[in-house]
């Protein structure tokens, strides 16, 4: 092999540049890029989404008439559940892009380090594997979700329009509960690292901002553990019933 | 000292690797690791046997020629370059693991030795100020603030060993490509080429096979420069800016 | 065998006819002037190779390629950025007076002639003066970030051997900041396809076709191949050869074997005794030590230099009174202190430890203080300004600088002969030229601190690209040379088989183990101090090592792979020519000046006695064969502007 870059004219100073949107797509920082809004958009909804859970303390009328409200948000200038379909529209594309990117990224990276050291470490690569396989599990976990508490075709009590007795029925299962719990965990890892991932991607990073953000961090994450568990704990203790 | 080393050993590019086993006795705590490498390399000389290709010249720590993975860690236990590495970090006894950069953009040309010159590329693709020799204007013309000199330098200390290449779990060059960019770009001189700079270098990085940015830290951990992790947000923050003015 | 080498004989002197008469401060104007032109349109029709990417050739490389010039480089490294101008440390000197405190063009031009004690040419230093300010002005459009003060202008310090603030730095790695900005450059026209960058790839021979330069025989590192380029005109940007002495501060892989190689095709080697041992180095621990590192000069800025008064004083440095300590530079020299020029440092510290007063395992070592610093300044100032260097050495020796003295010794680190060039950077082989450390020009017999990058990069940036533009505006029509010619052939077949020689041998001795017998051999007698008995002896003994490296010499493995055991035997073989013709210039130059000191020639208090009438000459030594008397060829030193008196920096 020749180590030598003679005759290599390397495209500088093109004058024609490819569109923002196939610079953005075609990039590693790009895709970072996307992953990182689409995932600050997902982690805008899981907060109002957490909010709205606690609802189920003040009782089963606040809950299901809180539920009910999300329905004819926007009326009338938007006809029935157009709101919502337009969150989840969003939220779709949010999580279709995240996903993709992710995926295709993973490759990439995989496929740029082939070859593995002899010598292991302690040190793992800790934050690479929960986002990998943390966003798997969430990935799952939101397929089961969506099939107990939005279509209950997996709920055990499926009475549609009456939300509070169906989270009260997925949570007096013991599988329900464990999944739920698990996949709480691995959104606490997952938001640890990426909401400080994405602020770094977005260019948000400074040596003085560091620790500013990695406590903003660990405070979303563990808000968001904290106030999705406090759900089933409550089902689970009785306070909720 | 009496220590057991494990190299890899590969004859070229194309053929298939393995590690081997080495006994090295009276390695000096004072040696340098290079220099336990060239005793080790004396003895399979004598002995008729093919020595350890390894890069390294200044020994100084300053050309970024030696690129070891020591145990696992880029240049060995401290933050330093493999050349400046002494047989003090060891025990008498020790096994050490010895082995190339790994990374797809970095092949190996021979046991110890690979091929970085993507960073070179890297370089060509963008990481420079265009000013021809001779049309250089009074130095004192324009004034750098301190704080943005200071940076400058910080970041063009990248010696370019690759080490945060080889630490990173994705193969990622983002580190380097951010220390030219931060360099560069903080400079009045630099601001000219600002964006087609970040431009065609991150598409040039991504060109030559590195993996992406998870912001593992590992890159910063192993610089032997502490060129710092927050490098490659600036260097982000300049690619979305470059990429919002088209 | 030695006898016969010594004896050699005395050629025609030479001239440097390309300098042009007049004042000198038009000098370079009117050679600018004079020199012909290649027309813009032509100059990619011509190739030139450039060996080499440090200060000089990267430097060269990318203004040349500028111009339009297609240019064909090469380096041994696996990239062009690992030159070994990385490593310089200090600065580099412009003339700039930004400080205001008297400095000139002129005073630059003056403190470089004395600094090599008045055996350099002064038209060159004066041009590389009158250079040595836009230099700084092209490295700041670079993007090389120099130290700046907090108005945002550009910071200087003071630098051994002058009393003016002329060193411009980028803390304790200037030389890798200039270096990059150089890369950077040649990295561009490599991306404009202007310049063919050939990595691990060195250069093996030249090849001459009628006596004049038109290509070289490379060999690539990672396959072994063998084969040719040709080309115009020729650089040479190879550096030093102070590798010759095994440890040194040079890089492991710098050699001499482009210009030695060269020599042998007929260029006159220049002052080959002339090297230059570095006052402040890190001393050696055992004989593991592969090479030396340096302590960036600019420590003795602060620093003080002392050792025990009483002979054979082995307490720890905190546990000596002020009253017994003797700061020795401080004594001596009262007016230049710690900051007297390299060699008087060096000789200096060899002398007191030969007294029996150095420090350290085996006292080869003096202290260098900076406790007085610490208390001036305070511990985070000092940091700031040698914070990199005080890491560097605590890493080397796992001592703390901050709170023991550093230990320090000479090392050799920088060859100020090489190459005999002309004015135009010219070798006495028609396009061929030498620039940087490569050739001999500006030092003298002693180079500045800082000096050194400012000569890489005024050749590379400013001298070479003018002044080849003559030579190849005046041999616009050279017919093509392929290997077919029979003196390309030669050189491919006489390459080939030094190669195939070195792996015949199979003998039971390493590359390394012949390099540390001759750098010992020529650190003991063609070191600090030199001696006619000592050379002799050195000269009679390097015919036998020759010998023996024939008879014993083990290279492992082939030539057709990767082999770095191959690269550095390759080398020794011309260190083993090299060290003869340096003693034998030793020998010769029976006068003391600047680094080369001749016991024999010394003042009533130990200073270097010159002796003008006698060797006011730039010693230009013809090659004759292996083993073969040399002929010598004097070019006379003519001062017209600086009138030689002995040095005094008392």
């Amino acid at each position: 092999m020749v180590l030598t870059v003679n005759g290599m004219a390397l495209a500088t100073r093109t004058d024609r540049r490819p569109s923002t949107t196939r610079t953005i797509w075609d990039s590693t920082v790009g895709k970072k890029s996307v992953m990182a809004v689409s995932g600050l958009i997902m982690l805008g909804y899981l907060v109002v989404h957490m909010l709205g859970n606690l609802k189920i303390f003040f009782g089963a009328d606040e809950f299901n008439g809180y539920a009910h409200w999300l329905r004819t948000l926007g009326s009338p200038f938007l006809h029935h559940e157009w709101a919502l379909w337009i969150v989840r529209v969003a939220l779709v594309a949010a999580v279709v892009a995240h996903a993709v990117c992710a995926y295709q990224l993973s490759r990439r990276d995989i496929k740029a380090r082939p070859v593995k050291y002899a010598h292991k470490r302690r040190r793992a690569s800790y934050a690479t594997r929960t986002m990998r396989w943390g966003g798997i599990i969430l990935a799952l976990f939101i397929v089961w979700h969506l099939l107990d508490l939005t279509t209950l075709t997996v709920n055990e009590r499926a009475w549609a329009g009456h939300p509070y007795e169906n989270v009260l029925a997925t949570f007096s299962t013991w599988y329900g509960n464990t999944i739920y719990i698990v996949a709480m965990a691995a959104l606490g890892l997952h938001v640890r690292h990426g909401f400080w991932s994405a602020a770094q991607t977005l260019g948000a990073g400074t040596a003085r901002r560091e620790r500013t953000l990695k406590f903003l961090a660990d405070a979303l994450a563990l808000v968001l553990f904290a106030g999705f568990v406090s759900v089933p704990v409550a089902v689970m203790t009785g306070m909720v019933s | 000292m009496k220590l057991t080393l494990r190299v890899w050993r590969q004859r070229n590019t194309d053929a298939p690797g393995a590690m081997a086993s080495y006994e090295v006795d009276g390695i000096s705590k004072d040696m340098s690791f290079l220099e336990m490498l060239d005793t080790l390399n004396e003895d399979l000389i004598l002995r008729g046997e093919d020595p350890v290709a390894f890069d390294h010249d200044c020994r100084e720590g300053i050309c970024g020629a030696c690129s070891l993975v020591i145990n696992g860690d880029a240049h060995g236990p401290e933050r330093t370059t493999t050349c400046q590495l002494h047989m003090r970090s060891f025990a008498d006894g020790d096994t050490i693991d010895v082995e190339p950069w790994r990374a797809s953009a970095f092949p190996v040309v021979k046991d110890l030795v690979v091929d970085r010159s993507a960073f070179d590329r890297i370089i060509q693709a963008g990481g420079y100020i265009t000013a021809p020799t001779g049309s250089a204007p009074e130095a004192h013309a324009t004034a750098v603030p301190k704080p943005d000199a200071d940076s400058a330098f910080e970041h063009a200390e990248c010696i370019g060993c690759g080490a945060c290449v080889a630490a990173c779990p994705n193969g990622s060059a983002m580190l380097f490509t951010s220390a030219k960019i931060n360099h560069l770009n903080v400079l009045p001189q630099g601001s000219p080429e600002r964006e087609t700079r970040v431009l065609d270098m991150v598409a040039r990085m991504d060109d030559e096979g590195f993996g992406g940015c998870t912001l593992t830290g590992e890159c910063a951990t192993a610089c032997p420069k502490g060129i710092p992790l927050p490098s490659i947000a600036a260097m982000n923050r300049e690619w979305l800016r470059a990429v919002r003015k088209g | 065998m030695s006898t016969e080498y010594a004896a050699y004989t005395t050629g025609d002197p030479i001239a440097d006819t390309k300098a042009p008469g007049g004042p000198i401060a038009e000098r370079w104007d009117r050679r600018r002037f004079e020199a012909k032109l290649v027309n813009p349109a032509n100059r990619r029709k011509h190739r030139v190779i450039v060996v080499g990417t440090g200060l000089a050739g990267g430097a060269a490389g990318a203004t040349l390629a500028e111009q339009g010039y297609h240019v064909v480089q090469f380096c041994f490294s696996d990239s062009p950025r690992r030159a070994h101008s990385i490593a310089a440390q200090g600065g580099i000197n412009a003339a700039k007076n930004y400080r205001n405190d008297g400095d000139s063009v002129h005073r630059l031009f003056y403190d470089t002639v004395k600094g090599g004690d008045f055996r350099a040419r002064e038209s060159n230093v004066h041009r590389l003066a009158q250079i040595s300010v836009e230099i700084i002005d092209q490295c700041v459009a670079q993007g090389v970030p120099f130290a700046r003060e907090y108005g945002g202008l550009l910071d200087t310090r003071s630098f051994g051997g002058v009393q003016v603030s002329r060193t411009f730095y980028a803390r304790g790695q200037t030389g890798q900041q200039l270096l990059l900005g150089a890369y950077q450059a040649l990295s561009r026209q490599i991306a404009a396809g202007n310049v063919e960058m050939h990595a691990r790839t060195e250069m093996l021979d030249l090849i001459t076709v009628d006596g004049v330069a038109r290509g070289i025989v490379v060999r690539d590192l990672v396959n072994g191949k063998i084969s040719t380029h040709y080309a115009d005109a020729v650089v040479l940007a190879s550096g030093g050869y102070g590798n010759v002495f095994y440890l040194s501060t040079n890089a492991m892989n710098s050699n001499a074997t482009a210009v030695w190689r060269a020599h042998r095709r007929g260029a006159y080697f220049a002052n080959p005794c002339f090297t230059q041992i570095h006052p402040t180095c890190i001393p050696r621990t055992g004989d593991h030590q592969s090479k030396l590192t340096l302590m960036s000069e600019s420590l003795r800025n602060d620093g003080r230099i002392w050792v025990p008064k009483a002979k054979g004083d082995t307490r720890p440095a905190a546990e000596i009174p002020e009253a017994e300590r003797d700061y020795y530079l401080e004594r001596i020299y009262p007016s230049f202190g710690n900051l007297v020029p390299r060699d008087i440092a060096s000789r200096a510290a060899k002398n007191v430890c030969d007294e029996g007063r150095g420090v350290g395992p085996g006292g080869q070592g003096v202290y260098l203080d900076f406790a007085d610093a610490i208390r001036r300044m305070g511990r985070d100032k000092v940091a700031e300004k040698y914070g990199n260097l005080f890491d560097m050495y605590e890493r080397i020796t796992a001592e703390n600088p901050y709170e023991v003295p550093m230990r320090i010794y000479p090392a050799v680190h920088y060859t100020m002969g090489g190459l005999w060039v002309d004015y135009d950077l010219q070798t006495t082989v028609p396009g061929l030229f030498a620039i940087g450390e490569a050739n001999f020009s500006d030092h003298g017999a002693n180079r500045l601190g800082a000096s050194a990058l400012m000569q890489g990069l005024g050749d590379g940036y400013f001298v070479l690209p003018s002044t080849i533009n003559d030579y190849l505006a005046r041999h616009p029509h050279h017919d093509e040379v392929d290997d077919s010619h029979p003196e390309a052939a030669a050189a491919v077949r006489e390459t080939r088989d030094c190669l195939a020689k070195l792996l015949a041998v199979d003998g039971d001795r390493t590359p390394d183990s012949f390099h540390r017998e001759i750098g010992e051999l020529m650190w003991e007698y063609c070191g600090m101090a030199r001696t006619e008995e000592g050379l002799r002896k050195a000269l009679a003994r390097i015919p036998e090592i020759r010998e023996e490296f024939w008879r014993r010499i083990k290279v492992p493995g082939s030539g057709e792979e990767f082999n770095q055991s191959l690269e550095k035997a390759n080398r020794i073989v011309d260190y083993l020519e090299l060290a003869e013709l340096m003693c034998l210039d030793a020998l010769h130059r029976a006068e003391s000046c600047g680094g080369h000191f001749r016991e024999e020639s010394q003042t009533p208090d130990g200073e270097a006695a010159r002796r003008d009438e006698e060797f006011g000459y730039a010693a230009a030594w013809e090659y004759r064969g292996t083993a073969a008397a040399p002929v010598l060829h004097k070019e006379d030193l003519v001062f017209e502007y600086v009138h030689p008196t002995q040095r005094s920096y008392a």
